[in-house]
């Protein structure tokens, strides 16, 4: 087998077995054995070149236009409802997480711009704040409805969060804190909240399984907590509730204490604060050591790029139609810039190798144009190199497709196709997904789009996804339409073709979008390039959280 | 100034012999033992002084043996010394008063001397006769010239014999309180009330007019009695405008006494000693030699050896020098004349011991530069001068040279009891001139780190930047005449304005440098080896990290100081206090270690200590930088630190009590009740006396009213903050 493998590899002879070694050595002579192979990403961007500055120029309106939609939402229902929660001595739900996480950690906030143009109203970050950070050393999934928005009801797409937040949650053992203060479903879209099968209900029922996992469930009563909202203490594994601020109005206080047994009053402490130090300390003494294997990289030492993250806002075009090199990406997201790659030379509009990101090695597998046979050959084969080692993957996603025409269909693109999709469903290695330009069609398949289950996915504000290109749809529905239109015996001028073609291409246009995407809960967030290292690393290590799993691959049809 | 290599070894960890019981008492000593060399000698103190001894005993080879009360157990003066015996419990009457325990543990430990430092028995006649009677070398003036000296009315009729200027006054038997009255008016007020036996200010009142001397006079009788064991009283003119210069005088066992030139001892509080220089400024070398001859005549007047110093009072009014009285022993301030003559005292109080000529004569006594002396008390100046006991949190006295001494018996952690005198260091710098001297107090005191009790430092500085001090006019009443710029006046919203915005910077300073010490500290333990979540500055998405610390900034009255922090990408703070001033700061620090660190703000870098303790569910945290001291305290949360000292101490009243309450100032023995509970009282009645660190406080009623409350006994301990009593109005 092994010799098998070697023959495989064309142009990275070496790096495979620097990859074997690094398995295996300590941190330092990995390095040092590392700068014997040639692994350094060159640098070729081209700084004074037009596409650069063009490139450079429409990210940044792209980002700035992005920051106002962040700065908005992070106003969260607006000064006036703001104030009301101030005069009520409560947090905002980013205040209150800023106190549970350790001080001076990070937190990977998810789908800041969930309902984006949404609903008529707006509903700023869908009037609930979820994301990852660090208390007491164990990394927690937050969820924390937001009183300001909406008095923290759950539409759709809050719903949708949370259970998002859930699904990373059980996905990567992540103990649950809700910061409940919450009015309940909102009545009137509540054929689109309650009864469904990925509807409210779906939140107990996480919670259910995930205690039944030994997933700790923490639920810190903050506010109202009413109607079905009251099952989140009490399904929690243990609740602590403010006296005064905190009502359970489904059974009133007597609920939280029978549940849980916590109970904070005013007389001694008063305000919430004291509830959120109690739901640090239940993190502190959560004993999961035998439950939950943390396999962690414990190595704090590694290289920073050797070119500026910044850079990453200069790369990727927002034209699509324009192709960069994925390897200029990978260079500036990678430890010390090394990318030892797969199989170069074949199938080369599949770019896939190995590399580290803050110490902790992954894979990475990035699109450098269409997909071929042997792309996708090259890709199944690179996700079973993974899955066997336990190396996490990474997918940069910038895919306009596979392959079409008489001899690609000939050559059997659709099998190939399908063993690089099987390769991506079943690999049970932690899985992130960044779309850094186009995810179109089954391209989006087979680098792990948000079907695929990936751990994390986040979107590029340039990035655009729909199942093929406007123009393409375009086309292919006038097509049918003037098909349809002659049967009937219509004649369709040029002008009204068209006018027919642009509805669609706008329609393609703004269902494209990223905001559309991040509106709607496709992704997890759209990120700044030049944050893409660390939101990687943070991910990776929020995905490292459980223990490796074995892989087990359904039928590959040859 | 051969001898001022004399650096303080501040941190001497040596395993100390502690002797609490021998199988065989050591050998009577016999006669022949007497004229031997000193070997071995006891050290019958604690504190600064008994390790100052050690040091120089320790350079002439001699062994040292420490005595200790159970207060002193772990103390530097224990550890110091090659061995220590127990003498006691911590009251010092039943310790270091205890004269027999004392002698006990020299024959123990063999020791052929026995070094009385100052206070204690240092001044005891009787003492210094038992040491004799046993056998053992008093390191002091013989028991006679103690007897003359001690007793203040017998020791003017000597000198008045031997024509020594004298002050006019009543020194009489005679204590009856209306006989008393009497002289007073006769003499004119101001009129100064002294007890008889004992120094260092304690029992001494100043009656300003005929009405308060009744209970000034009962007052002293009392602390007399307390601290001396004799409650006689001395009348004297209070001089208005008085210096207090004295001169170090060294006589040996063959006759000949010198004078080591004078020490101006002016600025004082509670009338005791702060701040002490030699020469004494603005004296002419004329009047030097004046004071130094009138000196060496009332040393020989009482057949004195040993070191000794003879105070006078100055008038500055009309140059008149008179004979106050003569202190039998080495004093608190003997470094700053040490310092100018270049000798080592205590070697030479040994070798005088040994029987040995002093080593150079009056002509060869030489006079160099100018010396100062800053001693650093445990003490509240706010709550006027109030001392104060507590743990040493954080003690790092300045840094060492030639020129500067820090003479202490403390270490970071050792507790300033309230048994004992709440000094805590003395500071002495030496320079070319008076200047020069001056400028290296300055800058010593600002780096005098001391965390955990209040202290003087503060205090010190402001009197050493005073333009008054500087231009040398000192005077005994300098603090009270210049109390409008030395004491803060929390009256003034100007000030108050301006020291609150002085704060306010400081805690931008203090969150950033908490901020970095905090990224340092994840760093070293990487919890849950999560290094990444823990990397600086921490990540948000779309946004910078912001968190705000809150402060309180006590000063007389807490003043909440917020702090708004931003982690910029490139690891530098905005500060920002929600307020227009001070401005929004950005800074940056480089963390150097544990919690010295070098920070910029502003484009100005500069060096920055701060301490951190908590203490009662607080965090406590100092801030040292340019010449600026803060203090702030920071609410713990609901995360309660391990090392909180609250776990094993009793509970305190803490909490703001409704008006008419009167609580403790400080911890203390409760010595007299005046009043009985229901009584009914005027405001600023004298309730009940406590007694602590040797000092009497009475405590007055806060209204007038009914007592109501009072349980406390007289032997009674109360802590600082305890209540005391309530008036209730009727």
């Amino acid at each position: 087998m092994l010799r098998l493998l070697r023959r495989r590899i064309t142009s990275s002879f070496g790096s495979y077995y620097s990859i074997q070694w690094m398995n295996n050595l300590p941190m330092a002579a990995s390095t040092l054995n590392r700068s014997v192979f040639l692994g350094v990403e060159p640098d070729n961007l081209d700084r004074s070149s037009e596409t650069f500055a063009s490139n450079s120029e429409l990210m940044g309106d792209l980002i700035s236009q992005l920051q106002s939609h962040i700065n908005k939402v992070m106003e969260g229902g607006g000064a006036e409802a703001v104030k009301r929660n101030r005069s009520r001595n409560k947090l905002l739900p980013r205040e209150r997480i800023d106190r549970l996480i350790d001080p001076a950690s990070s937190f990977l906030e998810l789908s800041q711009l969930a309902g984006h143009e949404l609903y008529e109203e707006p509903l700023p970050s869908g009037g609930i704040v979820t994301g990852i950070g660090p208390v007491h050393g164990k990394l927690c999934m937050f969820v924390a409805n937001d009183p300001t928005v909406k008095g923290g009801t759950y539409y759709p797409i809050t719903v949708k969060k949370h259970l998002r937040a859930q699904e990373i949650a059980a996905q990567c053992k992540l103990p649950c804190i809700y910061l409940v203060d919450s009015g309940g479903a909102f009545l009137p879209k509540q054929a689109e909240v309650f009864p469904d099968k990925e509807n409210f209900g779906r939140i107990f029922y996480n919670q259910a399984l995930m205690s039944a996992e030994g997933i700790p469930q923490i639920a810190l009563v903050l506010g109202s907590c009413t109607a079905g909202g009251a099952y989140i203490p009490a399904m929690a594994d243990e609740s602590v509730m403010v006296k005064g601020n905190g009502t359970i109005f489904l059974a009133g206080p007597p609920l939280v204490k029978a549940a849980t047994g916590e109970e904070v009053s005013a007389e001694d402490l008063g305000d919430e604060v004291h509830a959120l130090a109690i739901g640090r300390n239940i993190i502190k003494n959560l004993h999961m050591a035998g439950n939950l294997t943390v396999s962690q990289n414990r190595s704090t030492e590694y290289k920073e790029p050797l070119y500026d993250v910044k850079e990453l806002r200069s790369i990727a075009p927002v034209d699509l139609k324009q192709s960069f090199d994925i390897r200029s990406v990978i260079a500036r997201i990678v430890d010390g810039s090394e990318f030892d790659e797969f199989k170069k030379l074949y199938g080369p509009t599949l770019v896939t190798g190995f590399a580290r990101i803050y110490g902790q090695p992954v894979g990475i597998i990035g699109n450098n144009g269409i997909l071929f046979n042997e792309s996708a050959l090259k890709g199944a084969h690179f996700i079973e190199l993974c899955t066997q080692r336990n190396i996490p993957l990474i997918f940069l996603q910038n895919i306009t497709g596979f392959m079409v025409g008489s001899k690609s269909e000939a050559n059997g693109i659709a099998k190939s196709g399908a063993k690089m999709v099987m390769a991506v469903s079943c690999a049970k290695v932690p899985k992130i997904t960044v779309v850094v330009g186009g995810s179109f069609g089954a391209g989006n398949y087979a680098m792990c789009g948000r079907a695929y289950s990936p751990n994390f996915m986040f979107f590029w504000p340039n990035a655009r996804i729909s199942v093929m290109g406007g123009a393409q749809a375009a086309g292919v529905l006038a097509q049918i339409e003037k098909a349809n239109k002659k049967k009937s015996g219509v004649q369709w001028t040029k002008e009204e073709e068209e006018r027919f073609k642009a509805e669609v291409t706008k329609a393609y246009e703004r269902e494209g979008s990223a905001y559309y995407s991040t509106a709607r809960l496709w992704d997890d967030g759209i990120i700044d390039p030049a944050d893409t290292r660390k939101v990687l690393g943070l991910c990776i290590s929020a995905s490292l959280n459980r223990g490796p799993e074995n892989t087990k691959y359904g039928v590959f049809r040859m | 100034m051969s001898s001022i290599a004399l650096i303080v070894r501040r941190r001497l960890r040596r395993n100390p012999t502690i002797l609490h019981y021998r199988l065989f008492s050591a050998k009577p000593v016999s006669e022949n033992q007497k004229n031997q060399r000193i070997e071995k000698m006891l050290i019958a103190n604690r504190g600064e002084i008994a390790c100052r001894i050690m040091r120089t005993a320790k350079k002439l080879g001699i062994q040292t043996v420490a005595v200790y009360s159970d207060a002193d157990k772990q103390s530097l003066h224990v550890k110091s010394a090659d061995e220590a015996v127990r003498i006691g419990p911590a009251p010092a009457r039943l310790s270091y008063l205890n004269a027999s325990s004392i002698i006990e543990a020299a024959a123990k430990t063999g020791a052929q001397a026995i070094h009385p430092g100052y206070g204690f028995l240092s001044e005891s006649a009787e003492f210094a006769q038992l040491c004799e009677d046993k056998g053992f070398t008093f390191i002091g003036p013989p028991a006679s010239a103690i007897r003359d000296m001690g007793d203040k009315s017998a020791s003017k009729r000597i000198m008045g014999a031997a024509g020594v200027p004298l002050v006019p006054g009543y020194h009489g038997e005679g204590q009856d309180i209306d006989l008393m009255k009497a002289e007073a008016d006769k003499i004119g007020y101001p009129v100064l009330i002294k007890p008889t036996h004992g120094g260092g200010g304690k029992g001494m009142k100043i009656v300003q007019k005929p009405s308060e001397f009744v209970d000034l006079f009962l007052g002293a009788q009392r602390e007399a009695a307390a601290a001396f064991g004799v409650n006689t009283i001395l009348l004297e003119k209070y001089i208005t405008r008085p210096r207090h210069i004295e001169v170090q005088i060294f006589g040996d066992k063959q006759g000949d006494i010198i004078y080591l030139y004078e020490r101006d001892c002016s600025v004082q509080r509670r009338h005791q000693k702060i701040i002490e220089e030699a020469p004494a400024p603005n004296i002419s070398s004329e009047l030097r030699s004046h004071l130094g001859q009138a000196a060496v005549a009332a040393a020989k007047a009482v057949n004195y050896h040993n070191a000794g110093t003879v105070e006078f009072i100055f008038d500055t009014l009309s140059g008149e020098f008179y004979f106050m009285e003569m202190n039998t022993r080495l004093q608190v301030e003997h470094p700053v004349t040490e310092m100018i003559v270049g000798q080592d005292l205590v070697e030479w109080q040994l070798r005088v011991a040994n029987g040995e000529p002093l080593p150079i004569s009056q002509s060869q006594v030489p006079l160099s530069g100018h010396a100062f002396e800053a001693r650093i008390y445990a003490e509240s100046v706010s709550k006027g001068f109030l001392p104060a006991s507590g743990v040493l949190h954080h003690y790092h006295p300045t840094q060492l040279s030639s020129a500067v001494r820090v003479e202490t018996g403390v270490e970071q952690g050792d507790v300033v009891s309230m048994h004992y005198d709440p000094m805590i260091a003395k500071l002495v710098v030496w320079g070319e001139d008076r200047a020069a001297a001056l400028i290296k107090m300055k800058d010593s005191l600002s780096k005098f780190q001391v965390a955990g009790l209040p202290t003087n430092i503060d205090f010190l500085l402001k009197l050493a930047n005073h333009g008054a001090f500087r231009n040398s006019e000192v005077e005994t009443h300098f603090i009270e005449h210049h109390k409008d710029d030395l004491f803060y006046d929390s009256s003034d919203p100007t000030l108050v304005q301006k020291a609150y915005d002085a704060a306010k910077h400081a805690a931008s300073i203090v969150a950033a440098c908490l901020c970095e010490k905090e990224h340092a500290a994840l760093k070293e333990c990487n919890p849950g080896g999560l290094s990444l979540w823990y990397a600086h500055p921490p990540f948000r998405v779309h946004k910078y990290s912001t968190r705000t610390m809150e402060f309180e900034w006590n000063d007389g009255s807490p003043k909440p100081v917020k702090i708004f922090i931003t982690y910029l990408p490139d690891g530098t703070y905005v500060i920002e206090t929600g307020e227009s001033n001070p401005p929004r700061l950005e800074i940056t620090v480089a963390h150097l270690s544990n919690l010295d660190f070098r920070v910029e703000v502003g484009g100005l870098s500069m060096n920055v200590n701060l301490a951190v303790y908590s203490k009662d569910q607080t965090e406590h945290i100092h801030i040292w930088h340019h010449s600026n001291h803060h203090q702030f305290t920071r609410k713990m949360g609901f995360e309660v630190s391990d090392d909180d000292e609250t776990h094993s101490k009793p509970v305190r009243e803490s909490a703001s009590h409704p008006p008419g309450t009167a609580v403790a100032p400080m911890a203390g023995l409760v010595t007299k009740l005046m009043v009985k509970n229901g009584e009914r009282v005027e405001e600023g009645q004298s309730v009940l006396a406590l007694e602590a660190m040797k000092m009497e406080h009475v405590v007055k009623a806060p209204a007038s009213g009914c007592v109501s409350g009072l349980q406390v006994t007289p032997g009674q301990q109360v802590f600082d903050g305890n209540v005391l009593f309530s008036i209730e109005e009727k």
